[in-house]
């Protein structure tokens, strides 16, 4: 068992909760992802690792309700336990292996949407760790879903703030702020990194593509055991396929076919809508709508 | 009786089993293993002992069974295998011991994996534990994966005197045997996890939710854990696909995804939130056991079933009795039919696929008469599911992450069959990951194998 040391409540739907995991936090680096079961009868889910801390063991991580799992996930406390908590899975971000000096060399830009920001978080810190300051663009919905202001801003070299309806900083959407970055104020960059819904990459990695700004993409297709051996979580990369939890998570943006990732990303709607009514309306799930067979 | 003749095994009715995932086949009684086990000549040279990988005293187990004294058959089959129950469901007995018999000459060969079975159940159901007595001898191993190979391999050193862990990067412990192999063929919680509690009562940790080359490398297994020995017994890996159009259409799943979420998160019981996407009409492609258990989950789960293989049924590389079982269900058989194409709706949801007539020409490298397209024959089968069951290639995650492991040119880690000794040493490998997809029964003995070379190593080395 792997006990729950810290749960919060970062916005509606957001949740962020302290693991002790020894293993993971002695291992991951940023890009990395975990699996999480609840319990005995829970999915395999893959996570977002947001931070972790070595010494202590501890493996920070950041979730959403998308269905009924995270919806009973996010009912854990302080002092529970996940069943299973493995990792890290996927490839390090290409900059921690890359020759540090290189690295320094290069101008990045990270793009963070909504829950997104948590697995951009950990790649700003590390970048901050190398004294390499970066621009960072942060959009939420609203100002209420905006998550993890504070620790971004601690990591960042710039941090640019956008709200989809104007309730907090920028008005608009993150691909107008690279825009005003890119076109009114000349900046420039060699290296985009953006993380958040798939449409929101998929619109990033179109407007960089006009900007020859070559573009990193996290994906988060649907999994079931993380390490290569079901296939689920495959997508097209260019002209092959790929497989996001042993080849990616992060992929060049640019080779990403979005239309198909975003289509397989649908597959389990139903079920899952249904699973999540269940799970929210317990007993009194079974209203006689017909649609259940039952 | 009719001493040519095998005593019969009971099933249960092929109408019934469909639409459950109840085991089929029942296994003998008392009365029927005693009968069946005076059946045996007792050879003194006995040609099935050399049909069987990991060597079971056959004869010896079976003088036992007709005796009537389970205990000390169980104790004869100990001494060469740690998970008999699994063994006398899902090994190809038919190739093997069973198909060297010498009663098999003139009649039926004996049913020694029904006898095998037999025995474990017995034992299982009557708690008891054969004896092993092993003295600790302070030296400690690693054993990667808790499949028919680690397992093997973690109970022999452990009977052997070492202190074994396996790391699992599953949930569950059973590897294949878990995820893998469906409940109806093998259950479970009646035979695969007391198998597993057995080799844990050897001695064995078995850790799971670590993924060596990930969680921890084997470097860092071997400099900083303390192990000594290292043996790599990870398994098959990723899927293939055929890489014709439309194969990442919803609806289209590896055999590998289907039978997963089907075996090892149960998506077929309610209460499990973990879902799967039953079908209504679903094309299985290839033709090995896997294939067949992929066909059976989804009739089970309601749908009509169809097996599209490109050869001809004399070349279905799945064992006889998984082919007959399939038919009896009701899977419906499309030989010399190969897919070419996976049509889709305007939600990319499949709505069929489109097929190729074949002929076999002459044998190829695998001695198999090659297919070969027939042209102007294509036609379209209207399914809404498609389950890829083709085969895996090996997964990365170790090879890539220990230096000095050699690989070869299909990715498989390099290791010598006689004592899985591969290019680092200290370092040993068997079962899949060096072979390509196989047998359970094949992954024992090289988990058997493995032991031994650790053993010899390890001697060697204290000397």
């Amino acid at each position: 068992m792997y006990q729950i040391l810290k749960a919060e409540q970062l916005a509606d739907k957001i949740y962020l909760m302290d693991v002790k995991a020894p293993r993971v936090a002695r291992s991951c680096q940023p890009g990395e992802f975990v699996i999480v079961r609840m319990d005995e009868k829970g999915e395999r889910i893959p996570l977002t690792i947001c931070d972790f801390d070595r010494e202590q063991g501890i493996v920070t991580i950041v979730f959403q309700i998308v269905g009924a799992s995270t919806l009973r996930m996010a009912g854990l406390k302080a002092g529970d336990a996940f069943q299973d908590f493995v990792g890290p899975l996927g490839q390090p971000s290409e900059f921690v292996k890359e020759d540090l000096a290189e690295v320094k060399g290069r101008r990045y830009l990270f793009v963070a949407g909504g829950v997104g920001t948590a697995p951009v978080y950990p790649q700003v810190k590390w970048m901050k760790e190398h004294g390499i300051d970066v621009d960072v663009i942060v959009g939420a919905k609203n100002k209420d879903l905006l998550i993890l202001e504070k620790e971004m801003e601690s990591v960042a070299g710039n941090l640019y703030v956008t709200t989809d309806d104007g309730s907090y900083g920028r008005h608009g959407m993150v691909t107008a702020v690279i825009e005003d970055l890119v076109k009114d104020q000349g900046k420039h960059y060699d290296v985009c990194v953006a993380i958040g819904p798939m449409i929101m990459m998929k619109f990033v990695c179109k407007l960089t593509k006009e900007l020859g700004l070559p573009t990193i993409v996290s994906m988060n297709p649907i999994m079931v055991d993380g390490t290569g051996m079901c296939g689920a979580c495959r997508l097209t990369v260019g002209d092959e396929v790929k497989f996001a939890c042993v080849d990616g998570p992060e992929f060049d943006g640019h080779l990403v076919d979005f239309d198909e990732a975003m289509k397989r990303q649908q597959m389990y709607k139903t079920e899952e809508g249904r699973a999540m009514l269940k799970a929210m309306e317990g007993d009194t799930h079974h209203g006689g709508c017909g649609n259940c067979g039952d | 009786m009719d001493v040519l003749k095998k005593v019969p095994v009971r099933e249960q009715d092929a109408k019934v089993r469909a639409t459950n995932f109840e085991e089929v086949c029942y296994g003998y009684n008392k009365e029927e293993a005693m009968e069946e086990a005076s059946r045996c000549l007792k050879c003194k040279n006995a040609k099935c002992v050399g049909g069987c990988p990991v060597s079971i005293n056959i004869p010896g187990f079976i003088k036992e069974v007709e005796a009537g004294n389970f205990e000390a058959a169980a104790d004869v089959i100990a001494e060469a295998s740690a998970l008999p129950a699994v063994c006398g469901r899902v090994c190809p007995q038919e190739s093997q011991c069973e198909g060297q018999c010498i009663r098999g000459i003139k009649g039926e060969p004996i049913s020694i994996g029904k006898l095998e079975r037999f025995v474990a159940d017995w034992s299982r159901e009557n708690g008891f534990v054969p004896k092993v007595t092993a003295e600790k001898n302070g030296h400690k191993v690693a054993v990667v994966g808790s499949g028919p190979a680690g397992l093997t391999c973690a109970g022999d050193l452990a009977k052997m005197g070492y202190d074994v862990t396996i790391f699992e990067a599953l949930h569950e412990p059973g590897g294949v045997l878990t995820y893998g192999i469906p409940e109806f063929r093998l259950p479970k919680s009646a035979v695969v996890q007391p198998e597993i509690e057995n080799v844990r009562k050897l001695g064995v940790t078995i850790e799971t939710d670590v993924i060596i080359g990930k969680s921890v490398t084997i470097d860092e297994l071997m400099d900083e854990e303390g192990f000594e020995a290292v043996f790599i017994g990870s398994g098959a890996g990723l899927p293939k696909f055929m890489g014709i159009p439309g194969e990442n259409a919803n609806g289209v799943f590896s055999a590998n995804e289907y039978l997963t979420r089907n075996n090892l998160m149960k998506a077929f019981r309610e209460d499990y939130d973990t879902p799967i996407v039953a079908g209504k009409k679903v094309a299985v492609v290839g033709g090995g056991n896997v294939a067949m258990d992929a066909a059976r989950t989804a009739l089970r789960l309601g749908a009509d079933v169809h097996i599209v293989y490109r050869r001809s049924e004399a070349e279905l590389p799945a064992r006889v009795e998984e082919v007959h079982h399939a038919k009896e269900e009701g899977v419906i058989f499309d030989l010399l039919t190969n897919p070419v194409e996976i049509l889709t709706d305007e939600n990319d949801w499949v709505k069929g696929i489109k097929v190729r007539k074949m002929e076999l020409g002459e044998p190829d490298a695998s001695g198999r008469r090659r297919p070969i397209e027939i042209e102007g024959s294509d036609y379209i089968m209207d399914v809404d599911t498609v389950i890829m069951s083709l085969g895996t290639s090996p997964n990365p995650l170790i090879s890539s992450t220990t230096e000095g492991l050699e690989v070869n040119r299909r990715k498989c880690i390099v290791a010598d069959a006689a004592n899985g000794q591969t290019s680092r040493p200290g370092v040993f490998a068997g079962g899949d990951a060096v072979t390509g997809a196989a047998t359970v029964i094949l992954a024992m003995e090289a988990g058997k194998h493995g032991a031994q070379g650790i053993h010899e190593y390890l001697s060697k080395k204290a000397e």
